[in-house]
């Protein structure tokens, strides 16, 4: 008797409807909203600059900057072709050293299981280490669903959190929001608030340590995410600016680490790497200040309980893809955010998702898919890049993602069906494959110097054109095209002027032209040394 | 050398001159340039905006136009269309072609330049014998820039050039907002970064904004010419080809 396994499913994505992985609406939509605030047009621009700046400094002073990227990509990518036995490798390792290990394919799974684990507690309250793996599966919002209050403790994450509003970059999630802003979302928050606070930065800060230190101090309960988690010895690491990480890290009794597979490292040794990559190309330093690494449970030190969720949600769909598992090797640095031209200008709630900017537009499709239901937003992401490559060349792991971007929206069309775009591209791939066919459809575009003002302008075009001919005029087609030229008597005529010029050229000079007096540099060279004595 | 001259679509339709600019440039440098007439277009377009299986015949229309071996170089005026010949061709062709295709795609790929590489790696010349006699600043487009990496050719090519004042762009290597079908499908955010290049363009005073590629070069002139700005858009071929015996029509109505 023979049994019939079936064809392996693909892995799945993460549920639609579920976490921070879709917006509302598709991104020129949203874009157009976020263009036309100025304050967060200003507020990027400037720190955007600034941050670039600093990073090409750091970066630019490393000799073996380049050999280390290729160290970053080769690891990540070894690293994600054997994830399954690294994984199981984590798990003995942390098991080994008295954590617990969970797997959670999906976001709601990894929610459940976090609820799950508080309650055993008895508290009703967490503190929260800055976490993209948190913010992605909407665990916050879960656990407030049932009747646990969490606190988030990176300061930009707590203006967040306070004004009830969504991190809009990955490293500095408040990036949109000013002093003066931020001032006003203490004063109407944090019970108990000095009410002259006023916008003076260390002021603001020193408002926010003490609403926090005492959470710290009383909260039983942290959850974290993970920057890296290490198979060989069990060790996860999280690195930070502030310190208010490690306090979660360490204070309370019972740690829970929510960490995405694709974020372990095959070697201990690996870390030194990372943690060269990591800190130059986020925050433009060349060491983070806070680097947490814990193994499992050390006994009387620190939490006593540890527990490690280890979250799937459409990563191992986006390992199925030979191209586009690369988005995979991501260490959530942000540098590719920084330099790119349509983040600096629509600002990160545009992507809808808690990846935004260049890697958002490749990872979000990656996870949550861009078909789960009709028009869905995600479909759009891969189309919000000019592919400049920008990106490309600042990511310290070497993705190429202008070219993961192309693969994505190849992979939308094809997921598409027929649209009326895919119609008009195959009859111009249909005109264009026909040398005669296409010598027509030139004389038709001619055509085009009859809609042409007299200064041969066209000021406005009909759609698909009209966003184009909103800001741009368009100069009418010219009276010939090249090839008519190329064949014509005046073409003729204009390239054998262009030979004779050439033949009547070289009778002309002599070309060895290369002559210079190295006595002269020579007298420079000793004089140069005379001074230094 | 005997060089064929892919004109591309847009070249040869709606800027005729910055082709006929390379094809005289290039003769007068002593080149034999052959025009395969049956060439079309190199599916940039296509493939950018999505679209792998369409464009197919294209990629085998342009690798049997080009793939005689009496041809030794293949030129075109655009990094953009350069850039797609050199390095998404042959993810069309293992993906949708044949074993033919691929290796049709192969060979035309490594003989493949865009203009400011031809002249400076494979011809080994910078000075062109161009004389223009203007305030004149370089775009260096994405594609030339990023994705064939020419570096600083195009500038060495026209700080060779005869009378010109050659002037630095602010934030030079910020991309212009073009990128093809981006243009259209987000024309918002593509403004908002147009506008910031005819910024850095305007402090430049100069009179020609010059780039390698002329796909960039009608985004940005379409914004000058709206802004009413005094600055037109020139391929880098045009500067280049203009002599004192030749100048451009440019110089000639300024003269
Ligand atoms: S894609 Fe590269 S540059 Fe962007 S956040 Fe990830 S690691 Fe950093």
């Amino acid at each position: 008797m023979s049994t019939f396994l079936g064809m392996p499913a693909r892995p799945p994505r993460s549920p639609y409807g579920t976490g921070n992985l879709r917006g509302d609406e598709p991104f020129p939509r949203a874009a157009h909203r976020e263009l036309g605030n100025g304050q967060l047009r200003r507020n990027l621009g400037k720190a955007t600059t600034t941050i670039r700046t600093k990073r090409l400094n750091v970066t630019g002073e490393l000799p073996d900057w380049e050999a280390l990227r290729d160290a970053g990509s080769a690891i990540k990518t070894d690293a994600m072709n054997r994830l399954p036995e690294l994984l199981e490798q984590l798990e003995r390792k942390v098991t080994e050293h008295g954590g617990t290990v969970h797997w959670a394919r999906d976001g709601a799974e990894a929610n459940e299981i976090v609820a799950r684990l508080v309650k055993a507690t008895g508290s009703s309250e967490v503190i929260k280490v800055k976490s993209m793996a948190t913010q992605e599966i909407g665990l916050n919002e879960h656990l407030e669903s049932v009747g646990i209050t969490p606190y988030e403790t990176d300061l930009a994450e707590l203006i967040v959190q306070l004004a009830h509003d969504k991190p809009s970059h990955i490293l500095v999630p408040a990036i949109h929001r000013n002093r003066d802003e931020i001032r006003q979302i203490f004063l109407d928050r944090i019970p108990g608030v000095d009410p002259e606070l006023d916008n003076v930065p260390a002021h603001l800060a020193a408002a926010a340590r003490a609403y926090l230190r005492e959470k710290f101090m009383a909260t039983k309960v942290a959850v974290s995410g993970a920057n890296f988690g290490v198979a060989e010895t069990g060790t996860l690491s999280v690195v930070e600016s502030e310190g208010n990480g490690r306090m979660c890290l360490t204070l309370p009794d019972t740690l829970i680490t929510v960490m995405g597979i694709e974020k372990v490292l095959p070697r201990y040794q690996d870390l030194e790497v990372f943690l060269q990559l990591l800190p130059r190309s986020s925050t433009g330093e060349r060491m983070n200040p806070y680097t947490s690494l814990w193994t499992g449970v050390t006994p009387d030190d620190g939490p006593q309980d540890f527990h490690l969720v280890l979250l799937d949600n459409g990563r191992t769909a986006a390992l199925a893809d030979a191209v586009g598992r690369a988005a995979l090797n991501c260490i959530r640095c942000s540098a590719c955010l920084n330099v790119c031209p349509v983040y600096e200008r629509t600002g990160g709630h545009a992507y809808g998702s808690t990846y935004p900017g260049p890697i958002g537009a490749v990872l979000t499709p990656q996870l949550a898919g861009m078909h789960a239901a009709d028009d869905d937003p995600n479909s759009s992401l891969p189309y919000a890049s000019s592919l400049c490559g920008a990106c490309f060349d600042a990511c310290p792991v070497k993705i190429d993602i202008p070219s993961l971007l192309v693969e994505l929206r190849h992979q939308n069309t094809e997921q598409s069906g027929t649209t009326p775009e895919k119609l008009a591209m195959r009859a111009a791939a249909a005109v264009m494959k026909r040398p005669a066919l296409y010598t027509g459809a030139q004389k038709a575009a001619g055509l085009g110097r009859l809609v042409a003002g007299r200064d041969r302008t066209i000021s406005r075009l009909p759609p698909p054109f009209a966003g184009w001919s909103d800001s741009r005029d368009t100069e009418a087609p010219p009276r010939q095209t090249f090839r008519a030229w190329f064949a014509s008597d005046e073409g003729r005529a204009a390239l054998r002027a262009a030979a004779d010029e050439h033949d009547g050229s070289h009778a002309e000079h002599d070309p060895g032209d290369g002559r210079h007096d190295p006595g002269d540099e020579g007298h420079d060279h000793s004089h140069g040394e005379g001074e230094k004595k | 050398m005997r060089i064929g001259l892919f004109a591309t679509c847009l070249g040869d339709t709606l800027f005729p001159d910055a082709v006929r600019s390379t094809a005289v440039l290039l003769t007068r440098l002593g080149h034999e340039v052959v025009f395969p007439p049956g060439q079309t277009c190199c599916g940039q377009m296509h493939i950018n905006t999505g679209y792998q299986r369409e464009p197919v015949p294209l990629v085998r229309n342009f690798a049997e136009q080009f793939g005689d071996g009496s041809i030794e170089a293949i030129v075109m005026p655009s990094g953009s269309c350069a850039g797609s010949v050199r390095h998404q061709h042959a993810i069309v062709a293992d993906r949708y072609g044949d074993a033919a295709l691929r290796a049709g795609v192969a060979t035309v790929a490594a003989k493949t330049y865009e203009l400011s590489e031809l002249l400076v790696d494979v011809l080994g010349v910078t000075g062109v014998g161009a004389y223009f006699p203007h305030r004149v600043t370089y775009h260096p487009t994405c594609h030339s820039l990023r994705m064939l990496r020419v570096g600083d050719k195009p500038l060495r090519l026209l700080r060779a050039v005869d009378s010109i004042d050659l002037v630095e762009l602010p934030g030079a290597d910020s991309c212009c907002g073009f990128g093809g079908t981006f243009a259209l499908k987000n024309a918002e955010t593509s403004t908002a970064m147009l506008h910031d290049k005819l910024d850095g363009i305007a402090a430049t005073g100069a009179e020609v904004c010059t780039a390698g590629d002329s796909s960039c070069l009608m985004h940005i002139g379409g914004g000058l010419s709206r802004i009413r700005s005094g600055t037109r858009t020139l391929h880098l071929a045009r500067i280049l080809a203009a002599t004192r015996t030749t100048p451009d029509a440019l110089t000639e109505a300024a003269a």
